[in-house]
């Protein structure tokens, strides 16, 4: 699976206001409403349920990323998006560290292949140190997107 | 690279204690290995000195890192091969086989993957 194929373009953001998780949470919800991936009464819903997640244990999975995730049945396919905090959030990330680099995902309850091939795609991406580096110095969300759209297409040159 | 090489030598000298061991582990519950059983499992991994490692078929991925595991996407129904090398080979593999028989105590109606 590729990026492309889940990540909503009009929802990316460079710079979180945010400097809490429920808010770093919330706020890339709504980037999700803003470009029409779900409806605006399903955000408290979809909030609540990411954080409901998140008490299981933290999705701050190291190296300064965090996949915020839930199923909503809500959504008829995976919708996702990415963000990135330049001052970067206590996640109670299983390494300590602040995350700075986000995606965020919801899949339909009955798709779990999906959300798999989702995290497999960003983890395998991510064992990239540039492609890491370069997505936390993204000046603006067009940026993210390029470099998401490179990934996709043969990998990130360092 | 030789044959001798310092590495190989203290390997050698090491003897049984780099023993590698293996089984195959099928994960079956429903969800796959996402990032929750991905997390248990590694955690699990680094309370042992031996490397551990999870094939499946030409894919390996360390065993400690959450980042790797979830590169092998596997889907409930999968099975895979755990590898284990060092002193504590054989309990560390124990100890990873009885937790995905244990499904990562994910029940099949649960609904936060």
């Amino acid at each position: 699976m590729k990026f492309s194929d889940f990540v909503a373009t009009g929802a990316i953001r460079s710079h979180v206001h945010a400097a809490t998780k429920e808010g770093v949470v919330r706020e890339m919800a709504q980037s999700l409403v803003d470009a029409g991936k779900i409806a605006p009464g399903d955000l408290e819903g979809i909030v609540k349920a990411i954080m409901k997640r998140e008490d299981l244990g933290s999705t701050g999975i190291g190296r300064g990323v965090a996949v915020p995730h839930t199923k909503h049945p809500s959504v008829n396919k995976l919708v996702g998006t990415v963000a990135v905090s330049q001052q970067g959030i206590d996640f109670q990330s299983l390494d300590g560290e602040p995350v700075q680099l986000f995606f965020l995902l919801v899949s339909p309850p009955d798709r779990p292949g999906d959300h798999l091939r989702a995290l497999e795609n960003i983890s395998r991406q991510l064992r990239d140190d540039s492609f890491c580096r370069l997505l936390k110095a993204a000046k603006e969300p067009v940026d993210i997107q390029h470099l998401l759209e490179e990934a996709d297409s043969h990998g990130v040159v360092s | 690279m030789t044959a001798e090489s310092p590495e190989s030598v203290r390997d050698a000298a090491a003897g049984l204690q780099q023993e590698t061991v293996s089984r195959e582990v099928v994960v079956v519950n429903a969800a796959g290995l996402h990032a929750r059983p991905a997390d248990l499992l590694a955690r699990e991994a680094r309370k042992w000195q031996s490397r551990i490692a999870l094939v499946n078929e030409s894919q390996r991925a360390d065993g400690k890192s959450i980042l790797e595991l979830l590169t092998l996407a596997a889907e409930a129904g999968t099975r895979l091969v755990v590898e284990a090398t060092g002193p504590d080979a054989r309990e560390a593999l124990d100890a990873i086989g009885s937790l995905f028989e244990s499904r990562f105590n994910e029940h099949e109606n649960h609904q936060d993957s």
